[in-house]
């Protein structure tokens, strides 16, 4: 199938890739790694009247560790970061996760910034986001990710706003981030991150809310000194998970539990 | 490698360089220049009726030629498309079906317009502008609730749903259940499935208006059929119309029938004056490409404790969607084929097909013959089950032995030995280790399970008196024209047409074999209607090699005898006196007294020949085989249930299949792997999923119909036993299906046996984690 | 409005207008020629149109030709100078790798990527490097034979030729 007309731009700067849109309007849309924009397109589920492309934006491609802070440009393909010496040292869970998201051409092509700004449910990086208290830097402001997440495809970007950089805590603890999905490329069904920090487990679940879930009650649970098992049972509270052909929503509450017990205890 | 010895080599394929290389010619590589492209609308409702339709602002739009609708075709397009007898001769409602819709849609993407452009992008677009104004109507998806009294009707105006409703009496069942000491009963469900080949179709039409030619190039495996059906629609002679298929990428039975575009392409360039081209998207190829299966199965089996087998009873209630598929009644083979390899006192199956508001079904891979295969291996594990006998014994006890074998209707099995490929194959799985690593398993709480499937199917259509009542009058046989030109290279042409089955190679081995020349001198064309004999059947059902094969054999062995004729004659000995050997007739005691057969077939074409011989060296024959073939075989799969997740693991994967004599081994080990790959998609992961209440697909794209990539499919190991087919002179049968009949059954038993310790008898298809957790949650609670 | 893009295909640069929503693939197939790129989806599931960018995998079907400005584009005709064939064509050729053929070209190029990284994959590195490509005719057994097998025979010196402008 193929995409509806629209208008193109190539800007060189992030000022002016944020000038484009505002003059665009209301039905301009960023593309960068395009690897979920683009099929929407083809299916006409999205039809953008211009498009703001990133890709000549120079620098924000980068992996870079500061003040105990992994700073990551929006840029930055998935492919580079599960490459990324820096980290497989300083956040390996990133660096995993990033091998792990659809298919190596879509690894080549997508980037976290991307990723960030879709806001798909079931997108592995806002789970990491939200777990780890990531910031999301834009062109004009720093928002946490907790914040950054609104719903199902919605952020708090503005139309004009641009994201340029994702900013993680160093994490080396043990961590693990395990998917289930029917075939190994496919988005996650329901997913379950786990990263130990300083000030104890960080847990994340993926897919079974409109958006990526901070599993608090978990997190509290094995603060207080609750076992893996025990703690995992948390792992659904408040969730209300809809039902699709590859999962109902039972389903998906039990394996956000599974899952959950499984990367605690698998986290190295 | 000596000629003679063609025959069971492992060639490397002829078709591979180019298709390796990028220079394949699949249907959407010929754009030839000053083309129109084709964008279709389609119904966004499974049924509805049709108020309006107003083209006016797709017809304005840029690049836009004609938007044409049903009453622009009705002058181009007589009759309705196509439904063959098949298997169920009396059909009780057929609605009739024009390839557009013009006041009722009757499914979701049936076609209302079409928009011709001088662009795919800008058809596309005014695709879009076409307004089409629907009066939704009750949409019929559930095929049980379609059946009943004052359900909703797929087309207004039906007397029912009913589209057929036939049973098939295998002995008298009533005595066969009164001597039951066990009975057994199961509802099996055959989910929905797309065919889901790579290349999605296309059809491309030129039309000469002076010389009143139309030219269809079109991804099918069966270009003939389609020149019949399209020349007498279009209302042309059929001499007139050539259909040519070059590469196809796969098929799977989905290419089989004609398709609505089939008729619009050509009618639309006849229309324009202009050749006009469309090419499916995958997203029409899901919703539109004809379905496999979608069917619901209830049996009944008896038995004695010590495992004899009596009776086996069933219902197929098929869903046909709209319309009936062009051959959806073969499908109907399910209930013949139900009794399997077995030994049964009596079976009876009774078929119901029921419209709903879907794309029809129609034959894939395997057609009747999985879902026959499917019912009777699960049955029979649930009766060993009941009776607490390991499922290979029971087989064992009631294999058919004796060949030729009559099953309870009437078809004979022509050759088979079924404990050889069930011994081999428990062999290489290591049976007996796996019962002891399952039940030590067991102890620890793992769920393993162990399933067989020892199949049998009826294949290689065929023969005449059997078949041409089936289509309608156009006997299933299978046609080849080999043609010696002077210099001693070889054009050979079949009636059948690949879609990556390597039919230009085995059959240029069979070719080279039987004349004794080298391969490289025989070229073998198919796929085009305006080369070779007058009419080709077509490569569906595992026929191509059984069927095709052997016209081309047979083709060859009339040129030969003339070759030796002829060798004879220049020799000055009789033809008796001749022996052949290597591509060279040899005087019987003096073999310096020789001809080649490159040398006659240049004789040939010469003076002097013998008095009343004809110049040339070509013939053209048609094989009508006495009987179907019957390949068999034993699969055996082992998994491990994740008991918290429904996750299924296959740890080992077993099949021992016959197809009797071997062109290339490669060939066929690479027809069983793919084979059992759709097989095993089936069990674990394939459905087309309709909303129950809207009627809408919801499995539209590939993210959602799930494909499974190499990940999801294990290593296979595979063996042959060889029980020569005698229906042939070259004793072969078809493998092209076999691994599809065999393996979900192979799969789910696999599964049901791994969860009976639960208690659980049964698994539908897909055998989703979903699925098999909220079982073991049921079981276990 | 259309745009001037600049690029090499298999070695040779181009310059041509393109409408921004040309999608790579029907670039490369109708304004280049090059038909052994195939389309077999609309969603970036089956993987038969992969091409190497800049010698990374790419599905040509989604990506804008706008996007490949000034990249090195190769496509399965590029993988061997015409009439060769690189190592990976000829072991599908040997291992029976291929059916019907259309998804072949995509599984190529995909493979020639992860050997291009990983000269000697595990089973279950050659699942990973093909994660993103279907075929429904082999039932990936002899494919991933085939990559064992290129990888071999190009860790034994028969040496992968070098792509046209990859």
């Amino acid at each position: 199938m193929i995409p509806a007309a629209f208008e193109y731009s190539r800007p060189s700067s992030v000022a002016d890739a944020v000038a484009q849109l505002r003059a665009a309007g209301p039905d301009a849309k960023v593309i960068a790694g395009g690897q979920s924009l683009l099929p929407m397109m083809r299916l006409r589920l999205a039809q953008p009247a211009h498009l703001v492309d990133l890709n000549a934006v120079p620098d924000l491609d980068y992996v870079k560790v500061q003040d105990q802070r992994v700073r990551i440009g929006a840029l930055t393909r998935h492919a580079t970061l599960m490459r990324s010496e820096t980290l497989r040292t300083h956040l390996p869970l990133l660096a995993e996760v990033a091998a792990e998201v659809g298919d190596p051409q879509v690894r080549t092509r997508g980037t976290i910034g991307g990723v960030m700004a879709h806001a798909d449910a079931a997108g592995d990086y806002p789970t990491l986001a939200v777990m780890l208290d990531a910031e999301i830097v834009t062109d004009r402001r720093r928002i946490a990710a907790r914040d950054f997440f609104q719903h199902l495809f919605t952020t708090a970007l503005e139309p004009d706003e641009v994201v340029v950089e994702v900013v993680f805590p160093v994490a080396p603890g043990p961590h693990r981030y395990l998917k289930f999905r029917r075939r190994r490329f496919d988005w996650a069904i329901v997913a379950a991150g786990v990263q130990r920090l300083d000030d104890g487990w960080r847990v994340g679940i993926t897919h079974a809310a409109p958006t990526a879930v901070r599993a608090h009650s978990v997190e509290a649970a094995l603060r207080d000194g609750a076992s893996a098992t025990e703690a995992a049972q948390r792992a659904s509270d408040g969730l209300h998970p809809s039902s699709d052909v590859h999962a109902s929503s039972d389903f998906r509450l039990h394996l956000a539990q599974v899952l959950t017990r499984r990367a605690l205890e698998q986290a190295a | 490698m000596a000629v003679s010895q063609l025959i069971g080599a492992r060639v490397q394929r002829r078709e591979d360089p180019r298709l390796i290389t990028g220079h394949g010619r699949y249907i959407e590589d010929r754009l030839p220049a000053g083309v129109l492209h084709m964008a279709v609308v389609r119904s966004p409702h499974p049924h509805a009726r049709i108020v309006s339709i107003d083209t006016s602002q797709a017809a304005g739009a840029p690049g836009v030629l004609a938007v044409l609708t049903a009453k622009d075709f009705h002058g181009q397009l007589a009759g309705a498309m196509p439904v063959t007898p098949s298997f169920v001769p009396e059909k009780k409602y057929v609605p009739e079906r024009f390839p557009i819709a013009s006041e009722e849609v009757c499914f979701q993407g049936e076609p209302v317009a079409v928009v011709i452009a001088d662009d795919r992008y800008l058809a596309a677009d005014a695709a879009e502008q076409v307004v089409v104004e629907y009066d939704p109507l009750p949409a019929v998806v559930d095929i049980e609730a379609a059946m009943a009294p004052g359900s909703p009707l797929a087309h207004v105006g039906g007397p029912d749903n009913i589209g057929w409703d036939m049973t098939f009496d295998g002995g008298d069942i009533d005595a066969a259940f009164a001597r039951a000491e066990v009975t057994v009963t199961e509802r099996i469900w055959q989910q929905r499935l797309a065919p889901t080949p790579m290349e999605p179709r296309g059809v491309l039409a030129d039309y000469s208006p002076y010389d009143e030619r139309l030219t269809i190039w079109l991804s099918s495996q069966n270009p003939h059929f389609i020149r019949l059906f399209i020349s007498g629609a279009m209302g042309m002679p059929e001499s007139r119309v050539r259909v040519v298929a070059e590469d196809v990428g796969g098929g799977f039975g989905s290419k089989i029938s004609p398709y609505p575009e089939d008729y619009l392409v050509p009618a639309a360039a006849r229309l324009l004056g202009r050749p006009v081209r469309w090419i499916e998207t995958r997203t029409e190829s899901v919703l539109n490409a004809y379905h496999g299966r979608g069917q619901l199965f209830t049996a009944e089996a008896a038995a004695l404790r010590d495992g004899t087998l009596l009776g086996l009873r069933l219902t197929q209630v098929l869903d046909l969607g709209a319309y009936h598929g062009t051959f959806g009644a073969f499908q109907a083979c399910a209930c013949l084929m139900a009794g399997g390899v077995y030994r049964w006192q009596a079976v009876q199956g009774r078929t119901i097909g029921v419209l709903t508001n879907k794309v029809p079904t129609d034959p894939y891979r395997g057609a009747g013959r999985p879902e026959g295969t499917h019912l009777c291996e699960r049955m029979v594990d649930r009766v060993a089950q009941e009776i607490g006998m390991d499922p290979a014994e029971l087989r064992r006890r009631n294999f058919a032995r004796e060949f030729p074998f009559t099953n309870n209707f009437g078809l004979v099995y022509d050759s088979g030995n079924y404990d050889g490929t069930l011994d081999r194959a428990m062999e290489l799985v290591d049976y007996q280790g796996w019962r002891q690593r399952q039940a030590a398993g067991r102890q620890q709480g793992r769920l393993i399970g162990i399933g067989c499937s020892t199949w049998v199917e009826i294949c290689g259509f065929g023969p005449s008196e059997a078949t041409a009542g089936a289509t309608g009058g156009i006997a299933l046989v299978e046609s080849a024209h080999i043609r010696f030109l002077p210099s001693g290279s070889v054009a050979a042409f079949v009636g059948t047409h690949a879609q990556g089955q390597g039919h230009d190679t085995t059959f240029s081995q069979i070719v080279a074999n039987t004349l004794g020349i080298p391969m490289e001198k025989v070229e073998l064309r198919h796929g085009d209607t305006a080369e070779g004999p007058a009419f080709g059947y077509g490569t569906y059902g595992s026929r191509s090699l059984a069927v095709g094969g052997m016209a081309l054999h047979k083709a060859a062995m009339v040129v030969r005898d003339k070759a030796q004729k002829l060798a004879g004659h220049l020799l000055e000995v009789s033809p008796q006196d001749l022996v052949f050997e290597q591509g060279t007739f040899s005087v019987k005691g003096d073999p310096s007294a020789h001809k080649t057969i490159e040398e006659v077939a240049l004789a040939a074409y010469g003076g002097k020949l013998p008095e009343g011989m004809e110049q040339g060296l070509e013939a053209v024959s048609y094989f009508d085989p006495p009987n179907w073939v019957w390949p068999f075989g034993a699969h055996i799969c082992v998994v491990e249930v994740d008991r918290e997740t429904g996750a299924v693991q296959v740890h080992k994967y077993v099949a021992v299949d016959d197809c009797g004599n071997v062109i290339n081994p490669m060939i066929v080990e690479g027809q069983v792997h793919g084979g059992i790959a759709q097989g095993m998609a089936q069990a674990l992961y394939e459905e087309v999923a309709y909303d129950q209440e809207s009627g809408l697909l919801l499995t539209g794209t590939l993210t959602d119909y799930l494909v499974p990539t190499m990940n999801e499919i294990p290593e296979l190991t595979l063996d042959r036993t060889v029980t020569p087919s005698p229906t042939n002179p070259l004793g072969v049968k078809g493998i092209g299906e076999a691994g599809t009949i065999a393996s979900s059954a192979a799969v789910i038993n696999a599964i049901a046996d791994a969860l009976s310790p639960l208690g659980i008898h049964h698994v539908d298809m897909p055998a989703s984690p979903d699925r098999l957790w909220k079982m073991i949650q049921e079981a276990e609670s | 409005m259309a745009q001037t893009l600049r690029l090499t295909v298999n070695g040779a640069a181009r310059e041509d207008e393109v409408e921004p929503r040309l999608l790579l693939v029907h670039y490369l197939r109708e304004r280049c020629g090059l038909t052994g790129t195939h389309v077999g989806c609309d969603t970036s599931q089956c993987g038969a149109c992969t091409v190497l960018c800049d010698g990374q995998p790419v599905k040509s079907c989604s990506m804008l030709a706008v996007q490949a400005e000034g990249m090195a584009i190769t496509t399965i005709e590029g993988l061997a100078p015409p009439g060769g064939m690189h190592p990976l064509q000829t072991a599908f050729w040997e291992e029976h790798g291929l059916q019907c053929g259309f998804c072949t070209p995509g599984f190529i190029m995909a493979a020639s990527a992860l050997l291009a990284e990983n000269p000697d994959p595990t089973d279950d590195e050659i699942g990973r490097g093909l994660e993103g490509n279907l075929c429904r005719c082999t039932g990936y057994v002899n494919i991933r034979r085939a990559v064992h097998r290129a990888a071999a025979a190009i860790r034994e010196g028969a040496g992968a030729p070098a792509p046209m402008g990859g």
